[in-house]
């Protein structure tokens, strides 16, 4: 079978274990909405107040949520034994990987992108700035399934993985963040979002080339 | 052909096994024996190329399999001690695509028939949740009857298996051997194969 072919079983594999498994995304879900909602109620109904957090929380709630996920990206497939299969197919591990960050992306990053602009209305955003929103997410989300990859698979089978993955992970968040959020507040303020969401892509740019082949390198070092 | 040089492994300061030197040619099963803990899986995993030995070599037809990893991969059948199975998989669909990922283009045909030899071919769609032990070790192992390549590596690969399975196994064991394929496997059974096809290496702990 080609390589594509494999591919594409694989990718079949993850989006029908995700789908039978939905409570999972559910959770994450959940959390994303809570997390979000909790502000306003918190900090009073206060729309300029609001306004100026908007961004930065909808963005915060967005990164924590990717990261409640990341345990599920290769944790089953290491303690079932499929990752050495995975590692033994006959494809490179590196493309491997790469489809099973898609895969994770689609059901962990995608639902935020689109949850996202309705829950931005509670912050009194204008139509244009959930716009901006949605599309910063859409640049952003991938970023944080393919760096926090390199995290899951560092911490693979080590003992509290789930405190270590968001000590190394989150830090490297913070570019992504940035640039995120920023879009976001920079259209909220009449400017331009062009330039951060530019620098957003550049990065996603080069966490597609390079995430993957980190990440698979720790795959190997976690199964030796 | 396989063919091992000078293999060393060490877990932490402790040295497993040191200066191993064997070859697998086709048609031979080796039965690596030895005492819980003398590093039997270790050697396995060495020989998949799934872990790194401290000196040595490993060679498959020649070629050291650190350097040609993707044609080992597809001369290669490697099953560890978790059977691979994924529990919210359908029995069919876990063995649809365990062989799709190591390469192999099949028919429903084959998969049903595999399935009927192993025993599941009543349960092909039940998830493999619902499965006992000794029948999710079936379902990975009904693999065995539709994979065509030469080298296997099969750690355990007897547990939780009634008697009748054993049986079965041995039988596609030796028809494999039969066919020019080479099987390395651990178990604590003597196969009951065929002498002339068995060989025995005893790691010492």
């Amino acid at each position: 079978m080609s390589t594509t072919g494999i591919l594409r079983t694989l990718l079949w594999r993850d989006i029908q274990l995700v789908l039978r498994r939905q409570s999972d995304v559910v959770a994450t879900l959940f959390f994303f909405i809570v997390a979000v909602s909790l502000f306003p109620l918190g900090v009073g109904a206060e729309p300029a107040l609001l306004r100026s957090i908007g961004p930065g929380v909808l963005w915060v709630a967005a990164l924590l949520s990717a990261m409640l996920s990341l345990g599920r990206l290769f944790a089953a497939d290491f303690s079932d034994g499929t990752l050495e299969q995975l590692v033994l197919a006959p494809v490179p591990l590196t493309l491997v990987v790469a489809v099973k960050i898609f895969a994770h992306w689609v059901a962990s990053g995608l639902p935020l992108v689109m949850l996202a602009p309705l829950l931005g209305l509670q912050f009194n955003l204008e139509v244009q700035d959930l716009g901006v929103l949605a599309f910063s997410l859409l640049l952003g989300t991938p970023l944080l399934s393919l760096i926090g990859a390199i995290g899951a698979a560092l911490t693979l089978g080590v003992r509290g993985a789930g405190v270590l993955v968001a000590i190394l992970v989150l830090p490297l968040y913070i570019p992504v963040l940035i640039f995120g959020a920023g879009a976001v507040t920079a259209s909220a303020a009449g400017m331009s979002p062009q330039g951060a969401l530019s620098l957003l892509a550049a990065l996603l740019v080069l966490g597609v080339v390079f995430a993957p082949y980190a990440a698979a390198a720790a795959l190997r070092i976690a199964l030796e | 052909m396989l063919e091992v040089s000078g293999l060393e492994c060490l877990r932490g300061r402790r040295r497993l096994f040191g200066d191993l030197t064997f070859t697998v040619r086709p048609g031979e099963l080796l039965h690596v024996q030895g005492a819980n803990g003398s590093g039997k899986t270790s050697l396995l995993r060495i020989l998949a190329g799934l872990s790194r030995q401290e000196s040595g070599e490993v060679c498959w037809d020649g070629a050291n399999v650190r350097e040609s990893r993707e044609d080992y991969a597809s001369s290669l059948l490697y099953l560890g001690h978790h059977p691979a199975v994924k529990d919210d998989l359908g029995v069919a669909e876990n063995l649809a695509v365990s062989s799709r990922l190591a390469g192999m283009e099949l028919s429903r045909k084959d998969m049903n028939a595999a399935l009927d030899i192993v025993g599941l071919g009543k349960r092909t769609g039940l998830p493999a949740r619902v499965l006992s032990q000794g029948q999710r070790r079936r379902l990975a192992l009904a693999r065995l009857w539709l994979d065509r390549r030469p080298l296997w590596i099969l750690d355990e690969p007897f547990t939780a298996l009634d008697m009748h399975a054993a049986a079965l196994l041995e039988a596609r064991l030796e028809q494999h051997l039969v066919e020019g394929g080479m099987v390395v496997l651990t178990t604590h059974q003597p196969p009951a194969i065929q002498k002339d096809f068995l060989r025995v290496l005893s790691l010492s702990a």
